[in-house]
């Protein structure tokens, strides 16, 4: 049987660095979205433990497991499986919908000023938004050096030159 | 113009799409078709405060009922279809041919 080879959205992209930030591509590994059932919330926040349901535009985080909120009432596990948590809430494996990349760097927040319609200057590590790149949406996570924005797995490419157009012309407007 | 969303916050309008009056969400009960045909085809267009169903699709994908100044923009605020206080059969009633 013939060995087949997964390959990333971006397909092994390399980073590319402009105006000192740096725009890579994020392995997210196993993507689970988990909407809870009614009623299921206490049992399933002790399912959880020591991760909690992140309240809306937040990030519940512990060592690589992150639960992103995504949604009224949905969540996204990432970096971790959902272990135990079958019928506490709908789940749903996402893996191979999504591309991640990072955006990193004390310019980036400048590169997405260009193209996301938020002020991210006071948005805070551990805070999450769901809100559009272009005419793209994408899940938006702010990081310690950055951000991660993940976008629809058909849409990587574009993704990516959005994003490496608005890092050049930065810099570029920077060195006049 | 912006609308702030219940779950995410202020955001602006290109994150969202406009859906109708807010008529939608009260669907007449049995087979009075003057009363459907009046609740899909007939709308007021006041000049002034309107209350509209406005869809958050860019961001947490919530229904949502807008209020807003067709006059002077402003909006005055915007609330969640599934809170409850506009549940869609908490509302359902019979209208009586066009209103």
């Amino acid at each position: 049987m013939a060995d087949l080879i997964a390959k990333t959205p971006l397909w092994g992209q390399g980073a590319v660095v402009s105006g000192g930030v740096t725009l890579a591509e994020v392995d997210l590994g196993q993507v689970t979205s988990v909407a809870p059932f009614v009623g299921q919330e206490k049992t399933l926040a002790a399912a959880l433990k020591p991760l909690v349901f992140p309240a809306p535009n937040m990030v519940s985080a512990k060592g690589a497991a992150r639960l992103v909120w995504t949604g009224r009432g949905q969540a996204f596990l990432i970096g971790a499986v959902p272990d135990g948590l079958d019928g506490l809430a709908a789940l749903t494996d996402q893996s191979d919908g999504w591309a991640g990349v990072s955006l990193t760097g004390a310019g980036a927040v400048d590169v997405l000023a260009r193209l996301i319609p938020l002020d991210l200057r006071d948005m805070a590590v551990g805070a999450c938004a769901r809100t559009s790149l272009g005419h793209m949406a994408v899940v938006l996570i702010r990081v310690k050096d950055g951000f991660e924005l993940l976008v629809f797995r058909s849409m990587a490419r574009t993704a990516w030159h959005e994003l490496e157009v608005a890092m050049k012309m930065r810099a570029a407007r920077l060195a006049c | 113009m912006r609308i702030t969303c219940p779950l995410c916050g202020p955001r602006d309008r290109r994150e969202f799409y406009y859906y109708g009056s807010e008529d939608y969400l009260t669907r007449p009960e049995g087979e009075d078709w003057d009363a459907i045909d009046a609740h899909l085809h007939l709308r007021n267009n006041p000049a002034g405060r309107v209350r509209d169903l406005w869809y958050h699709d860019m961001g947490c994908t919530s229904w949502l009922v807008v209020t807003r100044d067709t006059v002077t923009h402003e909006v005055f605020g915007a609330a969640l279809v599934a809170d409850g206080g506009v549940s869609i059969s908490a509302k359902m009633k019979s209208k009586g041919g066009a209103a």
